[in-house]
């Protein structure tokens, strides 16, 4: 899922400075399971701001809202009633949420409350970590289902470095390098030939974002 | 010294805290006037936005009345409202209220006196501190 961390008060204070009424919308999807832009992260942050405000004061009136998901249009368009009503719109969904919100009601500023950081798994209650980077090609099949574009520090496709050194990364020491754990996990499977199997360089252009933004066109959807 | 009555809103676990509480009042403690208890089913329950809320609708200070540390009857509720207090200071900091508005007292349920002492002490540290700057 895609993991986020909530933006500097202060980064967000600064936002609405200008604004005495504002729509603080949530995302009841990734951001909450993560705690970052949830229903609850919309109550606490709502409550923050407005304690801040008015201790300085200049009084906030917010309206709070949770989207299902913020990167449906469909759920989008059910805030429009409180969008319309106020002078600019906090969302602390991802950044497709926030475009989503933006292109919705094109007319009302809209403003980002966290910051989308990477599509990762839950590796304990509180710890999250990075473990895909949509490169839009996916090779774990080859890698016992470890990704190296992700994981690597060196995104390299055929096998370690020359830094790996006692299972550790030699970018970051205390992160394991993830081709011994390829090589370990392949040992443990018995697909250890796969490591014989050349990756040939990727398509950076043409699959992944390098060449602006990817499109899915799923026709027998489209009505 | 300011001459307020802190209003204080006190979150009892209903394991330890709350209990404590019950015999503090059945035993006629004195406790301060501004006292609000709020029985809860294990510290755990609280949130960051249980106490920011009662901070914003203007009490003078928050209590959290947990079961002592690996005596928890949901094994970990104290530890994860400890936890929760720490963002709820960062939070404060930001904010510009006083951290000495937040405390968490570990007690038993026979700890009536216990009760008494850390509420009629929060509020003596409040009436230094003075008002909410919220209120």
């Amino acid at each position: 899922m895609i993991k986020a961390e909530q933006k500097p008060l202060e980064e967000v204070l600064a936002f609405l400075e200008p604004y005495k009424k504002i729509l603080l919308v949530g995302c009841n999807a990734c951001v909450a399971v993560c705690h970052a832009g949830g229903e609850k992260e919309v109550g606490i942050l709502s409550s923050a701001l407005r304690m801040v405000r008015k201790k300085s004061g200049q009084k906030l009136e917010i309206l709070e809202d949770c989207s299902t998901r913020q990167c449906e249009p469909e759920f989008v368009d059910d805030l429009r009633e409180k969008a319309e009503n106020v002078e600019a719109v906090l969302s602390i969904a991802c950044g497709i949420g926030v475009q989503t919100v933006a292109k919705r009601f094109p007319d009302i500023p809209v403003y980002p409350g966290v910051n989308t950081t990477f599509m990762g798994e839950t590796d304990e209650l509180g710890v999250w970590v990075e473990r895909c980077q949509a490169c839009g090609n996916c090779v774990l099949h080859m890698t016992g289902g470890l990704c190296p574009v992700a994981r690597c520090a060196k995104q390299l496709l055929n096998g370690p470095c020359g830094g790996s050194q006692g299972g550790n990364c030699e970018i970051k020491r205390d992160v394991p390098c993830v081709w011994q754990q390829i090589y370990d996990r392949l040992t443990a499977i018995g697909q250890l030939d796969r490591m014989e199997q050349f990756v040939p360089a990727k398509k950076w252009g043409r699959e992944s974002r390098d060449s602006g933004p990817r499109t899915i066109v799923r026709e027998d959807l489209r009505v | 010294m300011v001459s307020f009555n802190p209003s204080i809103v006190a979150f009892c676990c209903d394991k330890s805290g709350y209990v404590a509480a019950d015999m503090a009042g059945g035993l006629g403690m004195s406790l301060p006037e501004g006292l609000d208890c709020i029985r809860i089913p294990c510290a755990g329950r609280i949130d960051a936005f249980h106490i920011l809320q009662a901070l914003e609708k203007g009490a003078d200070g928050v209590l959290i009345f947990a079961c002592h540390e690996e005596n928890c009857q949901s094994l970990t509720g104290n530890l994860m409202a400890k936890a929760r207090m720490g963002y709820v200071y960062g939070i404060m900091e930001k904010i510009g209220l006083e951290r000495e508005r937040l405390e968490l007292c570990n007690l038993a349920t026979n700890n009536g006196a216990k009760f008494a002492e850390t509420v009629r002490r929060k509020c003596d540290d409040l009436k230094r501190l003075g008002p909410s700057p919220l209120k």
